[in-house]
């Protein structure tokens, strides 16, 4: 499963730095659809859920992953107020720095400089919106 | 709208969109995991539960990080990064990208490459609620501020 996980990874960041989606200035031009929009990253959506709908149809029905006993999927069906209010957050959080949290961890170490301050605010982030998401529901 | 053509890069965003779309359905068929980036970055902060979940999201964080790297030493050419946000203002936004994607359990790849292809309907609504704050958002910041 390390191996798998590490492979998995290999091949995300790959693809993250590939697609355009470590500069945070493209992500900007993406997100820029009332100025001069570069739609590329739509491509890079697309092309993702495209691949892995496909395959989720294809092992879906298996009793269970190749190396590992269970699927562990989301079980919540409830569009709820974290939900919406966490995503609401996160938008305008990827809106003003141009990072969504994958990009961030790979362009970490790429441009320090930026990378790190950014990833210590976000992990903050995440533990303390752990708490705060225990409290609303 | 004016589309950006000397920025747009529909084949090589389409290929990385494809690597991506397979790394997650590696995790998912080998391992049974989803590949959300912020859960396995949050669950890594979780000493107390799941202790056996940890050594899988350290080595794909790992892999994430070198992910990049290999680019760079395949291709011979460096990775395009232009900040859009320095200093406070980049942390005020990893302060609020980490509260909101815990708060709302996912981000881009959790909510928007594996939710939308399980067909959720809580990551349909995810997503677009992401989408939509963060172009008001970009609208605000370069059009109006």
């Amino acid at each position: 499963m390390i191996i798998i996980a590490v492979v998995s990874g290999v091949i995300f960041g790959a693809g993250l730095a590939i697609s355009g989606m470590l500069d945070p200035s493209k992500v900007s031009g993406f997100l820029d659809l009332f100025g001069v929009w570069d739609p590329s990253l739509a491509f890079v959506m697309g092309g993702g859920v495209i691949v892995n709908g496909i395959g989720f149809l294809l092992i879906k029905n298996r009793a269970k992953p190749l190396f590992a006993t269970d699927f562990k999927l989301p079980t919540s069906k409830v569009i709820d107020k974290p939900l919406l209010i966490g995503s609401a957050l996160f938008g305008i959080g990827w809106g003003i720095s141009g990072l969504c949290p994958g990009p961030a961890v790979a362009s970490a170490f790429l441009n320090p400089a930026d990378g790190i301050g950014f990833m210590v605010f976000m992990m903050a982030g995440l533990v303390l919106g752990r708490v705060i998401k225990r409290r609303m529901s | 709208m004016t589309i950006d053509f000397d920025h747009f890069t529909p084949l090589m965003s389409l290929v990385g969109g494809i690597m991506i779309g397979a790394s997650a359905l590696i995790l998912m068929a080998c391992s049974g995991r989803v590949m959300g980036i912020s859960g396995i970055l949050s669950g890594l902060t979780q000493k107390h539960q799941n202790r056996s979940e940890i050594p899988w999201r350290l080595a794909f964080v790992v892999g994430t990080i070198l992910g990049p790297f290999l680019v760079m030493m395949v291709t011979g050419q460096g990775i395009e990064i232009r900040p859009s946000a320095h200093g406070p203002l980049l942390m005020l936004g990893g302060l609020i990208v980490g509260l909101g994607t815990a708060i709302g359990s996912g981000c881009t790849s959790g909510h928007g490459i594996c939710g939308l292809a399980r067909f959720s309907t809580r990551s349909l609504a995810a997503v677009m609620m992401f989408m939509a704050t963060a172009i008001i958002t970009v609208a605000l910041i370069r059009h109006v501020l």
